[in-house]
């Protein structure tokens, strides 16, 4: 039983119930992520964070939220003013949408209902994740094109083409997974890693993934769209108050997003870590989301510790990154796991398993060996020391060309 | 009322009043977003009708990269800018209406001939192993030819572009600020590896167009900047030369 049947029959009730939990449970986090980000930087940087509003300035996100909510909503006289309001609604619309497929427990007793804590399970569900993250997109370029003014200009055209970009990369890395689950629904991509997660598997198109992620989702080390260094604030330069917010709220729901899609590919979902199956029973079921919450957690983790220790990518070396080298990284990759698949569903011989393997481990070290020496050369032929010419004023001898010019002397 | 019907009558009235729209919009940018709201319709009717893959397709694809794609050129024109209404190619405007008449009979044709109000047939034989399944089927079985000649075609037409927009790299070497430092002690003389000496500094002057002066007095060249020796904007400097000072040659003799 999969879980698109264990949803099928859910009432009305549930699925109005479900909307608004996850809706409530994504501007929750939101407010929670806020903080955390704030206090997890401040440690890595031996601040304090906020610690005022609150236990443990816990309510700092929220006071800050109802701070900013009150302040002046300005539009600027030079901008397109429809679409300068359109654009924080597109973001933040969309990003909240990605949830509809995300299995956030696994089979669990709603109010006498057996259910699962996911709104609908789609066949594409995870190319409805992509599909919303492209419209996603929109809300950013248009708030840039929108505002009138250059640095939001320039900070839309960087986030198109580096969104474009980079989920080329990530939908390839999507293909390991599917070809391994034989599906592209969220539901039965988890029940594929009922024994191994797909980290183990599939660890190429696992990192693939979680580098473009980062690229997607606009965050250091990848936030080009908004460097401030360069472009003030990127395409959010002229929204203030409730606007703001909206891009703000889309940013920290777009994080948990593909923290929670990542969860779902690659980490099992709401599965329990190996050896402690048992607990996927407590509570009536509803304890694996408790795992699924870890999960997006510990990749949340990861994208402020990113923050807290890379500088900022060149554009240019950003986009040769993900061009040159995830794309055709993420192609071999397929070509392999697209290879073993074949291998193992008509039934080859381990002894043909084995050697395949063997063979593509050699050619990458091969290749890796090969490309090291070549980076060797050119770099001795770099390093080549011309013969110094004598300086043209007067310095002090140095004492071995002094001990030498005596011994010619005599 | 289904629940499909009931979408159907919200978001199809939404659609053409969307696609008339987009044809009156006086910024492009404008009717590039009718365009993708019209897009994501069509997508979210393809969902209704059981086809969820050509849906997200659709959007991935359609309004995720080609509108996209759209916007960002339309955008690089300027927020200002309005088609221009001259006719630039000679007979475009005829042969632009003889196009959309056929297109439209084309088109009257084949809705005409189309029959309202009958059941729909073989959705479910078609969706009977799943709805990607069945496509795969077919795209990597009875369609591969096609679908091959028609991958091999974009990527000629990629290429076509790629040969056309490129343009010869000019032949002044990219130099890097690494390349230039080492450049800088490897050069003849290490004279100014540090970098060059900055301009004078004075009592009663300061500006870049006065020399620095070297241990000995005498004006440095290499402090002030080479467009301004070209210009010949450079100060008199003999009158910041120090006097009564042992003169020195280049090779630090008295």
């Amino acid at each position: 039983m999969n879980n698109a049947s264990i949803i099928l029959d859910d009432p009305t009730w549930i699925i109005v119930a479900k909307g608004v939990l996850v809706f409530a449970l994504c501007v929750l986090l939101t407010l929670l992520s806020v903080w955390g980000e704030r206090r997890i930087v401040a440690r890595m940087q031996m601040r304090m964070g906020p610690n005022r509003v609150g236990p443990f300035g816990l309510i700092q996100a929220l006071a800050d939220g109802v701070k900013l909510a009150l302040k002046e909503d300005i539009i600027p006289a030079a901008a397109d003013r429809a679409v300068f309001v359109l654009a924080p609604i597109i973001s933040v619309t969309t990003c909240f949408m990605a949830f509809a497929v995300i299995p956030l427990t696994g089979e669990v007793n709603f109010f006498g209902e057996q259910t699962i804590m996911q709104l609908t399970d789609l066949p594409v569900g995870v190319l409805y994740v992509l599909a919303t993250a492209s419209i996603g997109v929109y809300g950013i370029v248009l708030g840039g094109w929108s505002s009138g003014s250059t640095y939001p200009l320039l900070g839309g055209l960087r986030s198109s083409a580096q969104v474009i970009s980079y989920e080329i990369a990530m939908g390839l890395s999507f293909v390991g997974v599917f070809i391994y689950a034989g599906s592209m629904s969220t539901g039965d991509i988890i029940a594929s890693q009922s024994t191994w997660w797909n980290v183990v598997v599939l660890f190429p198109s696992f990192a693939i993934y979680v580098i473009s992620m980062v690229g997607e989702t606009n965050r250091a080390p990848f936030d080009l769209a908004e460097a401030e260094g360069e472009l003030v604030g990127g395409f959010h330069t002229e929204y203030s108050s409730l606007k703001f917010a909206l891009f703000f709220l889309a940013e920290y729901v777009n994080i948990i997003a593909v923290s929670a899609l990542a969860t779902t590919l690659f980490l099992g979902g709401p599965s329990a870590p190996p050896g402690l199956g048992f607990t996927s029973a407590w509570f009536g079921g509803w304890f694996s989301f408790i795992w699924f919450f870890l999960k997006v957690l510990a990749f949340f983790f990861f994208f402020v510790w990113l923050r807290g220790t890379l500088p900022r990518l060149r554009y240019d070396q950003f986009m040769k990154f993900g061009w040159k080298v995830l794309i055709p990284v993420n192609i071999a990759w397929i070509l392999v796991v697209a290879t073993l698949r074949l291998l193992t569903q008509q039934g080859a011989s381990q002894f043909v398993i084995a050697g395949f393997t063997g063979a593509v481990v050699l050619a990458v070290l091969g290749a890796m060996t090969i490309y090291d020496r070549s980076k060797i050369k050119t770099e001795e032929r770099a390093n080549q020391v011309e013969p110094m010419p004598e300086p043209s004023f007067p310095v002090p001898a140095l004492p071995t060309s002094l001990a030498l010019k005596e011994k010619e002397g005599n | 009322m289904s629940g499909e019907s009931a979408l159907f009558w919200v978001l199809a009235p939404l659609a053409v009043l969307a696609s008339v729209a987009m044809l009156f919009m006086k910024k492009a940018v404008h009717s590039a977003i009718l365009l993708a709201w019209v897009m994501i319709t069509l997508a979210i009717f393809y969902i209704a009708l059981d086809a969820p893959f050509l849906g997200i397709v659709q959007i991935v694809v359609y309004t995720g990269a080609v509108m996209m794609l759209f916007l960002f050129i339309l955008m690089l024109v300027g927020v200002d800018s309005s088609d221009s209404l001259v006719e630039k190619i000679k007979g475009i405007r005829s042969v632009a209406i003889f196009t959309a008449l056929a297109f439209s009979l084309t088109l009257i044709t084949f809705i005409a001939r189309a029959e309202l109000g009958r059941p729909s047939v073989g959705l479910d034989e078609a969706n009977s192993g799943g709805n990607v399944e069945g496509l795969a089927q077919y795209l990597f079985s009875d369609y591969v030819w096609a679908f091959e000649v028609i991958s091999a075609l974009l990527i000629t037409a990629a290429l076509g572009a790629m040969v056309l927009a490129h343009s010869e790299k000019s032949d002044v070497a990219r130099t890097s600020q690494k390349s230039r430092s080492i450049a800088r002690f490897r050069g003849k003389s290490i004279a100014t590896a540090a970098g060059l000496p900055g301009s004078g500094v004075y009592a009663r002057n300061n500006a870049i167009d006065l020399p620095a002066l070297l241990p000995d007095g005498k004006p440095s060249d290499l402090s002030i900047a080479e467009v301004l020796h070209r210009r010949g904007d450079v100060a008199e400097s003999k009158s910041y030369e120090l006097e009564g000072l042992p003169k020195i040659d280049d090779q630090g003799n008295k």
